[in-house]
């Protein structure tokens, strides 16, 4: 008997291992849904294969009672469902951990491990015994190592008996046969092994005001609340449930309750170009239009996307971020498509981007989007990636301001148009270089002809060096007036503090995590999220207070990074990369390790920071 | 330049249509396509026909994609919203510029390199979406701009000017909407006008999507011997299929179906129709028949409103949107509000 991980209590991590399309994904969501209403800071991370059946698929839960939540490399507990990746499974169990099996069939000895405890249990026996037909035998096993669990980590039962009640609360016969599948289980594990194990789950109070949601489903509902009429996309993952959750939504908020009518207009285009230029076109008419892709559908978006910039038609463009190139990997995540946003399409063109980190800012950010494409007449992205995308995130419960009105940018109404002696479209610029607009049919005298081709200020047709350079010329100052309208850097500074460290997007819990790690090592780093682009002048800012800044990013070739030596002054050896961009969502120990073999020794600080700062930074807000 | 300003000259005299409109009213600028060029007298079809119908300048969206038949918006209806768009996606663009606002007239003008290579998809899906407008293919069977190409279009055995044959098999855009559903399909010629005007003007009254394949003679790269889109060719070997006069919602009905099997099909908006002549066993309604006719009849263009069906929704109907714009709608009508998300989000504990 090898000696016992040291008593833990709500910090730890597990790892199933199942076969894609077994009906896994509902009994890990369903401990990870009952681990979130037990108050438990958590996260789920689904690491799924490009396939509807057959292939392997993981699945991650983290709960970490201090917040720690981005995913952990450290598995106390793996569950190894899945015959053909157990060679791996078993590998992949820390020092003294366990591994949960189906002892239906013998394991094999080659597969043991003396510095872990394996505990088998036979779900195939007993789900056959207690099922009849195959397919539920099947679903059930899944339903039975959930039960397991229940046992071995003290989950509260009440909670998950609740969870299923509510599932079910339509299907009498699937609640009870879940339940069943439950109680085998949870009674073999009770009855065979000293539950629970060392690492176990205790009731917290962390989640009082938060949702459990995933980040298509979040932008969508953001979507929904900006007013967006008209959406136009083609399927690709992991942007897809974007679209599914609009149309849901849709359903239920925008349909009249007086006239039964539709108050939106879902268009499932032929390809990107299409879903693109639907966007493009009802923006040119007026609605708040979006679309929701991935990197793929934006290398076919490119052409119109220099269309609407160089015409001036806004356009929102949801780009959930998989691997690339080409295909890719396109259920693995990744922050490849940063350059590709920033400059799509051919010619001068410069975009607005957002770089949403969670749901809850995929929430907040989607009417921001919408406003920003109407204010400055121009695509916006929203940049979000598979991790933030498609998996369950514990986040602050969304709050929706009242006041909130649609910013539709400068449009001359009925009335200002009548009193214009004529209407010229991108003649009498404001501040930020913005020339108003006018909407078809609105009125007689603000016709105008739209084109990509090249246009004078008064919008006309032109040839001429001149006429073009003074179009072109304002598009760039418009674009970089946007900095100071897209959201800031969101900043935490700690005293002493040389170095910095900067990221976007998903990587942020990880970063955050990694950043405390650091300081109780004696490397003290302050910690910047990029939010937007055109960069605000507190990112060239921040990266010259330091000596300097390591740029953590999800790709290989540094995009982040090149984009801030692109489009700010700073000095290249001030910026460092950290890349980890292999598909699965960031851990800390990608970013801490690389970091700590760069710092040189004088700027690590010779009294190791103490616990008392990894608490500082937890409790901030999602800011 | 794509367009030289034209001199403004209206004679008292000038005929006034139902909102009082003259039909100097509806012209554009000066085309600077070739002169003689075939596209010149769908524009001129087009402003007769958006004339006839009264039709407020500006609640007209006239859009094209790239090509010599994409300038052309630009020379009709001035005071008409316009778009220029991208090579091929205007099929797509007035797609989302339809559902958007339902209240306009949509003109699409395109040409059989926008529309039938790299446009084709999003032309067949326009179809497909029933979106409502005209959609105009002036039809030359060659690239002009670049000087010359062979298009989707071009006949097999037609020759280049510079004397190379097509060797490779035509896409009929008639026979390609009639068999993926189109609702409304038409061919004419740009010669004849006394043909083309009813048929745009049915072609607008129409429910949802109206194909009108124009074939227009390109003068400078395909009007010689040995191409099968010239003006010398066309007019030998185009046959008048069916004759269809347009008749407006408010006028009366005078014929009914005569002894010929000719017919009379009212549009959705109460215009009318009217079939003076269509070959025997042809009926403009029935998809079959007109689909052997125009596979049996090759070695003509077959021309007229070759099929029409009034009974398909379109794409407002099959999304059952509101009468108004959806742009229009006030945001109170869009934001479920506060209350509901906090509701909703129960839904995520």
């Amino acid at each position: 008997m090898h000696q016992l991980l040291r008593t833990r209590v709500n910090d730890f991590a597990i790892k199933l291992g199942n076969v894609n399309g077994t009906g896994s994904a509902s009994a890990n969501s369903l401990l990870m849904q009952a681990i979130f209403r037990m108050g438990i800071p958590v996260s789920g991370k689904n690491l799924f294969p490009s396939n509807i059946q057959g292939l392997p698929t993981w699945y991650e839960i983290r709960v970490n009672k201090d917040g720690y939540t981005a995913r952990a490399l450290d598995y106390d507990l793996m569950v190894a469902m899945n015959s053909q990746t157990y060679a791996q499974d078993v590998a992949e169990v820390r020092e003294g951990g366990y591994l949960l099996y189906d002892s239906t069939w013998p394991l094999d000895p080659h597969l043991c491990r003396d510095d872990i405890t394996i505990l088998g249990v036979p779900f195939s026996r007993m789900c056959n015994e207690s099922f009849g037909e195959s397919r539920e035998r099947i679903l059930m096993k899944n339903i039975a190592y959930a039960g397991t669990l229940v046992a071995m980590l003290d989950v509260d039962m009440g909670v998950v008996v609740q969870l299923l009640d509510e599932k079910f609360a339509t299907k009498k016969a699937m609640r009870e046969s879940n339940l069943k599948a439950l109680k085998l289980g949870y009674d073999y594990a009770k009855e065979t092994f000293a539950c629970p194990l060392p690492f176990y789950l205790e009731k917290m109070d962390a989640n009082g005001d938060k949702i459990l949601i995933d980040g298509n489903t979040a932008a969508a509902l953001g979507c929904l609340y900006a007013g967006a009429t008209v959406a136009a996309w083609y399927p690709i993952t992991p942007s897809t449930s974007i679209m599914d959750a609009f149309r849901e939504f849709c359903e239920t908020y925008r349909k009249d309750p007086a006239t039964g009518e539709n108050n939106y207009c879902v268009l499932q285009a032929e390809d990107e170009l299409g879903a693109i230029g639907m966007v493009i076109g009802a923006s040119w008419n007026g609605a708040r239009a979006f679309t929701s892709t991935s990197g793929p559908g934006i290398s076919l978006m490119n052409e119109l996307l220099g269309l609407a910039y160089y015409a001036e038609i806004p356009a929102v463009v949801i780009d959930v971020q998989r691997v690339g190139p080409s295909t890719g990997m396109p259920t693995r995540t990744q922050q490849g498509d940063l350059m590709e946003a920033a400059y799509a399409s051919h010619g001068d063109t410069k975009h607005i981007l957002l770089f949403p980190s969670n749901p809850a800012e995929c929430f907040e950010f989607a009417p921001k989007a919408f406003d920003l494409a109407e204010r400055f007449q121009t695509p916006v992205f929203m940049m979000t990636d598979l991790d933030i995308g498609m998996n369950d995130w514990v986040v602050p419960r969304f709050h929706w301001d009242e006041s909130y009105r649609p910013d539709r940018g400068r449009v001359l109404n009925a009335e200002q148009l009548s009193q214009m002696a004529k209407f010229q479209r991108y003649y009498n610029e404001d501040e930020n270089f913005i020339a108003a607009r006018t909407l078809p049919g609105v009125h007689p005298k603000g016709a105008f002809f739209t084109r990509g081709s090249g246009h004078n200020k008064f919008g006309g047709y032109t040839e001429t060096p001149d006429e073009y350079q003074e179009v072109v010329d304002r598009l760039l100052k418009k674009h970089t007036a946007a900095a100071k309208f897209v959201p800031a850097p969101a900043v935490h500074t700690r005293p002493g503090a040389r170095i910095g460290i900067i990221t976007i997007g998903g990587c942020d819990p990880a970063v955050r995590e990694a950043v405390d790690l650091l300081a109780a090592r004696g490397i003290v780093a302050d910690y910047m999220r990029i939010r937007g682009f055109p960069f605000d002048s507190g990112v060239e800012e921040f990266i010259m207070r330091h000596n300097y800044c390591f740029v953590v990013e999800q790709n290989r070739d540094a995009q982040l990074r090149s984009l801030l030596l692109l489009e700010t002054a700073v000095p290249k050896d001030r910026l460092r990369s950290v890349l980890s961009y292999g598909g699965f969502p960031l851990s800390a120990r990608h970013v801490v390790e690389p970091i700590i073999t760069q710092v040189p020794t004088e700027l690590v600080s010779k009294v190791p920071r103490t616990e008392e700062s990894r608490r500082t930074v937890v409790s901030d807000t999602w800011e | 330049m794509p367009s030289i300003a034209k001199p403004i000259a209206v004679h008292p005299s000038l005929h006034r249509n139902a909102i009082g409109l003259n039909l100097r009213d509806y012209e554009g600028a000066m085309s600077t396509l070739c002169a003689g060029c075939g596209h010149d007298s769908i524009t001129a079809a087009l402003i007769r026909a958006l004339w006839e119908l009264s039709i407020e300048p500006h609640m007209i969206a006239k859009l094209s994609g790239i090509g010599c038949s994409s300038k052309t918006p630009t020379y009709f209806v001035n005071g008409a919203h316009g778009f220029n768009s991208a090579h091929g996606r205007m099929a797509a663009i007035a797609t989302g510029a339809n559902a958007a606002n339902r209240e306009l007239t949509y003109i699409g003008v395109s040409g059989d390199g926008d529309s039938l290579s790299i446009g084709l998809g999003h032309l067949c899906h326009a179809i497909r979406r029933n979106v409502k407008m005209l959609y105009v293919i002036e039809n030359n069977g060659v690239y002009g701009l670049t000087k010359g190409q062979f298009s989707a279009s071009a006949d097999v055995g037609s020759k280049s000017k510079r004397g190379e044959a097509n060797r490779m098999s035509p896409i009929d855009p008639a026979m390609l909407a009639l068999s993926i559903g189109a609702t409304f399909v038409a061919r004419s010629f740009s010669g004849d006008k006394e043909q083309l005007v009813p048929i745009l003007k049915a072609a607008i009254a129409h429910r949802g999507f109206a194909l009108v394949d124009v074939i227009s003679p390109c003068v400078t790269f395909n009007d010689h011997n040995g191409s099968t889109k010239s003006y010398l060719y066309t007019r030998k070997h185009m046959q008048r299929t069916t004759e269809a006069d347009f008749v407006p919602p408010a006028s009366e009905i005078l014929a009914t179906i005569g002894p010929s099997g000719t017919t009379t099909v009212t549009m959705h908006d109460g215009s009318v129709v009217r079939f003076s002549a269509v070959p025997k066993d042809y009926d403009p309604t029935d998809r079959r028949k007109v689909l052997n006719y125009l596979q049996e009849n090759q070695s003509s263009i077959a021309t007229g409103l070759l099929y029409v069906d009034e009974t398909v929704a379109n794409l407002h109907e099959m999304n059952g949107t509101p009468a108004a714009a959806l742009w229009s709608l006030p945001y109170e009508k869009l934001c479920p509000g506060t209350a509901a998300l906090r509701e909703l989000q129960e839904d995520y504990r």
